[in-house]
């Protein structure tokens, strides 16, 4: 079972007051912090439990710079078997598209059963890569799957739908799954692994290598402009020992119709 | 000059704070309260490869530097130090077996060290003798043919009542014109008849962290338990000191830091006089020390450590870490309590153990005073 792992390195934003930057396209980014966004970290735990239980490989792959090679150590460390970054210069240029396009390129020429990417990213939230991959690659599909079963040339994938409904569908390999956040307790990085991890191979790949232009990545997103969301009129603060500010609230939520 | 930590020292500083800061906050109010521990938080530990990581390949361990102990030290410390003394003192004193032991003694000591399988600690310190380690003559130990007879008892021993072994500072050489020769490091396992270790509680920090008194009546050790050479036991504890003392200074920065970060998140949410205390001037200038101190005393931790990896044991740097940085860990966790306000005085909040555990990197491993000394006697020599 050989298992291709999509994952990205994202700002840690809980906690943080975000400030929009100078060209309003974005956050500034310079003084957050980076960690493996938490449902690749889902996804790669998965794979190295697959490949524990059946054999094979984990490689894990990310578009990025130098130092977003932190996560794929860090998923060498946890028990994956190679990595693979790909240079691709200034990242502000790519949309989901573009990464899809990068992300594909490298992936066709590997040998693969699975690919799982996270359901989302951190940071942005779009959910895209993993679906729009999919179809790039031709490849049957599950998405946010919260448990796997291998079987004969299949998967068994149980997915979560709005409302807490449950969707068990079997898929014919190769396949590519989204996985979301639950579906295992991802282990802790060990000395041990960041030790073995140094002698694991990590390539690094440039565009041209890959052989995709410019012109082929231009995306079809254009970000006009990112805002912090206005300060609305209407915010009721409820004063008094608690009691009262218990039994106000209860009245409230009463005419509003939220508590009957 | 190159102040980046290499790539493997960053990723083992991230592993060790997804560690401690998934399993320390659920329980470290509750050991703090009760005076105890989990030894499956150790355990876990140990299976990551996080205790006696200055263990060689050989003996079970990944035989890293003192960097990258302090590393992890301070990840530890900032989220909670007593239960990161309680999980990486669990091997003190090995560095003594092996450094000085017998291929023997490492091989029956260090690996389970390492597994996390065993506890160790150290006793010097004796009812009567703290700083003046030299004078320390309560605990004795007579050979008999082949046995040491050990009598007499130690105070304040980190792990006493936990251990499997303990490294034991035991006066052999009396007569000694040289009271620097006089002593011994014998390890003496804890189920020896005679031997007796009585946990200390009222502890004011620390308190995840086992303190024990010891008492030994007729405890016979084979001779074979001598860790190095006959008379050679303060040099022994010297060299232990040079190594740890700067792990105690990244404990210090660790305590530090923890408290500078529940501080950023409290000022930045209380509001008083209708504004964020974050926006008072005096709030931000204590936040502004804060950080300074902690980056001082980091700089220097991160300089012993690096000299002692290289090779080199400078006393009065060694010191120096120590003394600053239990100072002003001290001073860092009363400023931060002062944000605080009244919630800092209370138990839930995590200033308040911060404030208590903080004094404890002031006192062992040499007081700020003899660290003081230490220094003056190589300046002024
Ligand atoms: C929680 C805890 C854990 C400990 N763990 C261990 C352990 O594992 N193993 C172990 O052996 N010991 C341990 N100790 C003991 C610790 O190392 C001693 O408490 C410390 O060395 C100080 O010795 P003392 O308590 O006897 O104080 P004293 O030596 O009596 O000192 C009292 C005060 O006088 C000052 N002083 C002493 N001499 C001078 C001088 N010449 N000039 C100026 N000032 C001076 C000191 O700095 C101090 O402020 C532990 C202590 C605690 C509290």
């Amino acid at each position: 079972m050989d298992i291709v792992v999509c994952v990205k390195r994202v700002p840690l934003t809980e906690e943080v007051d975000l400030v929009i930057d100078a060209q309003k396209k974005g956050v500034k980014k310079d003084q957050l912090a980076f960690v493996l966004n938490d449902w690749d970290n889902y996804a790669i735990e998965e794979a190295i439990l697959l490949k524990e239980k059946h054999g094979g490989t984990v490689t894990a792959i990310t578009v990025g710079n130098e130092d977003d090679e932190e996560v794929l150590r860090r998923c060498l460390a946890m028990g994956a078997d190679r990595a693979i970054r790909v240079e691709a210069g200034d990242m502000s240029r790519f949309d989901s598209f573009g990464i899809v396009k990068i992300l594909s390129q490298v992936v066709k020429d590997l040998p693969y059963d699975l690919v799982f990417t996270g359901v989302l990213a951190d940071d942005d939230s779009y959910g895209m890569v993993g679906m729009m991959m999919a179809e790039e690659l031709n490849l049957n599909h599950s998405s946010m799957v919260t448990a796997i079963e291998l079987e004969d040339g299949k998967v068994r994938t149980t997915s979560e739908l709005e409302g807490g409904l449950g969707e068990v569908s079997v898929v014919d390999l190769p396949a590519l799954i989204t996985i979301q956040t639950g579906i295992n307790e991802p282990r802790y990085v060990s000395i041990l692994g960041i030790r073995k991890a140094a002698k694991k191979e990590l390539k690094v790949m440039d565009l041209a290598e890959l052989g995709v232009s410019d012109g082929e990545l231009a995306p079809r997103a254009i970000i006009e402009e990112v805002y912090l969301p206005p300060e609305t009129e209407g915010a009721q603060i409820l004063t008094g020992d608690p009691d009262k500010i218990a039994g106000d609230l209860v009245e409230i939520l009463t005419k509003k119709g939220v508590m009957e | 000059m190159d102040f980046d930590l290499s790539k493997e020292q960053k990723d083992i500083v991230s592993a060790a704070r997804e560690f401690a800061q998934g399993e320390f906050p659920d329980r470290a109010e509750e050991f703090d309260r009760d005076e105890t521990f989990d030894e499956t938080l150790h355990k876990k530990a140990a299976e990551l490869g996080f205790v006696g990581t200055f263990i060689k390949d050989e003996y079970g361990g990944p035989g890293m530097g003192l960097l990258e102990y302090c590393l992890i030290f301070e990840e530890f410390s900032a989220v909670d130090p007593g239960i990161a003394v309680a999980i990486l003192i669990s091997s003190y004193g090995a560095e003594i077996v092996q450094e000085f032991g017998s291929e023997e003694q490492k091989r029956r000591y260090l690996p389970p060290l390492a597994s996390g399988e065993a506890v160790t600690g150290s006793a010097f310190t004796e009812p009567d003798a703290g700083s003046d380690l030299a004078s320390a003559t309560t605990t004795t130990a007579v050979r008999e043919n082949d046995v040491y007879v050990i009598n007499g008892s130690k105070m304040f021993i980190t792990n006493g009542d936990r251990a499997d072994y303990l490294i034991c500072f035991v006066q052999t050489d009396p007569d000694n014109p040289d009271r620097h020769r006089r002593h011994s490091m014998i390890m003496v396992e804890t189920d020896r008849d005679g031997f007796e270790a009585n946990h200390l509680t009222g502890k004011l920090g620390v308190r995840a962290s086992d303190t024990a008194e010891l008492s030994f009546s007729n405890v016979r050790v084979p001779c074979s338990n001598l860790v190095g050479d006959p008379g050679n036991g303060f040099a022994e504890a010297m060299y232990l000191f040079n190594l740890d003392r700067v792990v105690v200074a990244a404990q210090a920065v660790g305590t530090a830091r923890g408290a500078l970060e529940e501080s950023i998140q409290h000022v930045k949410k209380r509001i008083a006089f209708n504004a964020p205390l974050a926006s008072f001037q005096s709030i931000q200038f204590k936040i502004a020390d804060m950080f300074t101190w902690i980056q001082a005393g980091r700089n220097l931790v991160y300089e012993a450590a690096w000299r002692i990896d290289q090779g080199t044991i400078d006393p009065k740097l060694i010191a120096a870490a120590k003394s600053f940085c239990g100072q002003m860990a001290v001073k860092c966790a009363d400023m931060a309590l002062q944000m605080h306000g009244g919630y800092g005085y209370l138990a839930e909040y995590k200033v308040q153990r911060l404030f208590r555990d903080a004094k404890i990197t002031e006192i062992y491993e040499g007081t700020t005073e003899i660290e003081k000394i230490i220094m003056a006697r190589n300046l002024l020599k």
